[in-house]
């Protein structure tokens, strides 16, 4: 279990990753926050945005049309 | 407080804004905030008609006038917008009402949110103080905090910074 959750559903870009960041704000560092998105943009776009702050992508994975994301906090 | 290897690591971007109508204040503002986001230092320098987009109150308009590239959504189709359509009185305010529907049915943002967002990370905000003398703005209708500064100050950032972009 995460200890956080977003859910970015029906958001576009670059909302998901905005709130993501205020989300990851508020958690200690080696706690997680699990993400879900139904923008086909953000698979790419979490990569890359934890490869450049340093956040772990521990996860990402698709189920229909919602991407989940579980990110762990540097 | 940035430790070394986090201050190796620091990247910037800086971004000349230009241009203030609805469809163009979004590359500024999602690249703003976005970096922002990643932990890259922003710097947006608005100049010239950019201006505006620093105004406490917002009131963004586009035109179809001259963009054959503009293409609606229409009934699964794509419909272009002849240049004379954009002169008939109302057409312009219902082009920027559909573009300003559309972007909330598909979830995009809205460039007051993302300004809020740029505000919110810390992203640096410079008004032009020669465009701002010469349209006659006063920082007093702008929003609060932002920077006044010229050629030189934004040149003086440009050249630390990693990326720099002209919108």
């Amino acid at each position: 279990m995460a200890d956080a959750t977003l859910n970015a559903e029906g958001l576009n870009c670059p909302l998901p990753i905005i709130k993501a960041k205020k989300a990851l704000k508020g958690l200690d560092t080696g706690k997680t926050l699990a993400v879900t998105s139904t923008d086909p943009g953000s698979v790419a776009d979490f990569a890359a945005f934890c490869n450049q702050t340093g956040n772990e992508l521990v996860s990402s994975e698709q189920s229909g049309n919602v991407y989940s994301f579980e990110i762990k906090k540097a | 407080m940035l430790d070394e290897e986090q201050l190796v690591n620091a990247k910037s971007m800086s971004i000349i804004v230009t241009k203030g109508t609805l469809d163009w204040a979004y590359p500024p503002f999602i690249l703003g905030s976005t970096a922002a986001a990643m932990d890259i230092d922003v710097t947006l320098f608005f100049t010239f008609y950019g201006l505006p987009l620093l105004l406490k109150d917002l009131d963004l308009k586009m035109t179809t006038l001259g963009n054959p590239a503009m293409k609606m959504p229409m009934a699964g189709k794509h419909m272009a917008m002849p240049n004379m359509i954009s002169a008939i009185p109302g057409v312009d305010r219902m082009a920027t009402n559909m573009m300003k529907n559309m972007f909330k049915k598909k979830g995009v943002a809205s460039i007051e949110d993302l300004r809020e967002a740029c505000v919110e990370m810390d992203v640096r905000m410079i008004a032009c103080n020669m465009t701002m003398e010469l349209f006659e703005y006063e920082t007093k209708d702008m929003i609060d905090g932002i920077e006044l500064g010229g050629a030189a100050t934004y040149l003086e950032t440009a050249t630390k910074s990693h990326i720099n972009l002209y919108i």
